[in-house]
């Protein structure tokens, strides 16, 4: 408990029995709980209390789980280190002095802690991936679609899923088992049994690499940190002695994913804030001066300085005069981005990449340069651009002990692949 | 204003077209960040225009009268209502 990862400890049980009975999986403080405060890590919303639940949450009630709380988060999610939260920053447990990752990295260092069995995090830009990869455990983004975001607090909707971290590919996959599935609430979802895939993750998890085909972008290793690398090749080897192989593949594209997504998510961004007004639910802006007066000075009260920055950066993306410069030159680049990727999915089972191309970084380091944040998620973006599954693992250490993690990311409605690969490592 | 340089004016100008306040110093601070990401962001220009697959299609379903929010837990997270309704600042 000492690493700040829960905003709130309020706990919620499940039904008496199911497939994650005598479990505790911890909640992302944007997933609506009914009746237990959902701040999404803002003073905007630190006295809201949804008035009802989440599917996913409806889901892990249903399965007999027990949440033990909510966790701590870059505000909104917007953020790679979860030090943007109005609720203070957390420490990585694993790596003392450092970021856990984020924006999920409450849920991440529940369970590097040992303080809850099992997460539920979500990832618009790898925020899922991210705090795994630095606190040492497992996290999957989903394919888009896959799992319901009713109830989900919305940043960037065409990008974000909630998806499990776990200590393990088989718990996090037994995870995904409970949450996926169509969602009559949200129309986005859709059925992986449609799509060519099925619901059995769990038993995915079996190590199985034999014949297994790794490709490895080498635009992701170009710029990524030395040992981080290194460690990188270390996890590739060890697959390959289990009878995997790997080939490198070219993705062009992903030198402008970045931007894109950064684009794309920021004028998402402006549009779905915009709901915070201080009226319906939210810090009041007072009712002095008109409406306009009184919405921006609750914006102003209730908005961390990182979450004023996006919502000013894609207003002005999407602003007359620069919607042709920016937004639409960001899909553009969203469509190149999956095109490549589905080339390259078309030779290979899996794409192989670090996760992150540099270990968890000190606190503080990162919050007066937003560049350089925002640039420390050029391998995770791509994949939400491109819709695609993806997984981060454990993959060894570097010398000073700070976590790697391997990314592996599969083809869409494919997330059996990606788990046993995974499975492998850890 | 050019393409690579923010002007505080211009940031006071999107952050009126955003309902946001800023003070003194976020002005300064996000006039100077503005103009570095911006910067950042002119590499989309080097991306070739793309086809974009248009696999869209619309979800519906038919209308039906269903439970929602009643109006107590709809009002319970305002910060002011007044006889079951939302209470805001003037319009104008």
């Amino acid at each position: 408990m000492e690493h700040n990862g829960y905003i709130a400890t309020e706990t919620i049980e499940g039904a008496d029995d199911g497939p994650l009975a005598g479990r505790t999986v911890a909640v992302k403080d944007n997933i609506s709980t009914e009746g237990v405060g959902t701040t999404c890590g803002s003073k905007m919303l630190e006295d809201y209390v949804p008035p009802y639940d989440a599917t996913v949450v409806e889901r892990l009630k249903g399965a007999g789980a027990t949440i033990p709380g909510k966790t701590n988060m870059d505000e909104f999610g917007m953020g790679t280190t979860t030090e943007t939260s109005a609720f203070g920053p957390v420490e990585n447990p694993v790596a003392e002095g450092r970021v856990p990752g984020g924006s999920s990295g409450g849920s991440a260092a529940v369970v590097a802690a040992g303080d809850a069995d099992l997460a539920l995090g979500s990832d618009t830009g790898g925020s899922i991936r991210c705090p795994a990869a630095f606190c040492g455990v497992v996290g999957i983004k989903p394919t888009y679609g896959l799992v319901s975001r009713y109830g989900l607090v919305a940043y960037a909707n065409s990008l974000e899923q909630i998806g499990p971290i776990a200590p393990t590919v088989e718990e996090a996959a037994e995870l995904l088992e409970v949450i996926a599935g169509p969602d009559e609430r949200d129309a986005t979802t859709r059925d992986a049994t449609d799509n060519g895939g099925s619901y059995d993750y769990a038993a995915a998890a079996d190590g199985d690499v034999d014949g297994l085909s790794i490709g490895v972008p080498t635009e992701l290793l170009d710029g990524a940190d030395g040992e981080v690398v290194e460690t990188f090749w270390d996890a590739l080897d060890e697959l390959e002695s289990k009878g995997a192989s790997y080939h490198e593949v070219d993705l062009p594209s992903v030198e402008h994913a970045v931007e894109a997504y950064y684009v794309i998510a920021m004028g998402e961004a402006s549009s779905n804030l915009a709901r915070f007004d201080g009226v319906r639910y939210g810090r009041s802006g007072g009712r002095d001066g008109n409406w306009n007066e009184s919405f921006a000075n609750a914006r102003e009260r209730g908005f961390g300085e990182e979450v004023k920055r996006r919502v000013l950066l894609g207003t002005y993306a999407l602003s007359a005069g620069y919607h042709d410069k920016y937004y639409k030159k960001a899909q553009d680049a969203r469509a190149w981005v999956k095109q490549d990727f589905d080339a390259a999915l078309s030779d290979a089972d899996v794409l192989a990449s670090p996760t992150m191309p540099v270990p968890p970084m000190e606190r503080g380091e990162s919050l007066d340069d937003p560049l350089t944040m925002y640039l420390a998620d050029a391998n995770t973006t791509p994949v939400n651009l491109a819709n695609l599954p993806a997984i981060s693992v454990p993959a060894g250490e570097t010398s000073d002990g700070l976590p790697v993690g391997l990314q592996l990311v599969g083809s869409a409605f494919d997330e059996q692949t990606i788990i046993r690969a995974g499975s492998a490592l850890a | 204003m050019s393409d690579n340089a923010v002007d505080p004016e211009a940031v006071e100008h999107v952050a009126d077209l955003a309902r946001v306040d800023l003070d003194d110093e976020e002005v300064e601070r996000f006039t100077e960040q503005f103009g570095e990401i911006l910067a950042a962001f002119e590499a989309l220009d080097e991306v070739p225009e793309t086809d974009r697959e248009a696999d869209l299609t619309n979800v519906m379903r038919p209308d039906e009268v269903r439970e929602g929010l009643t109006q107590e837990e709809a009002l319970r997270n305002a910060p002011d209502s007044e006889e079951g309704q939302f209470k805001g600042p003037k319009v104008s």
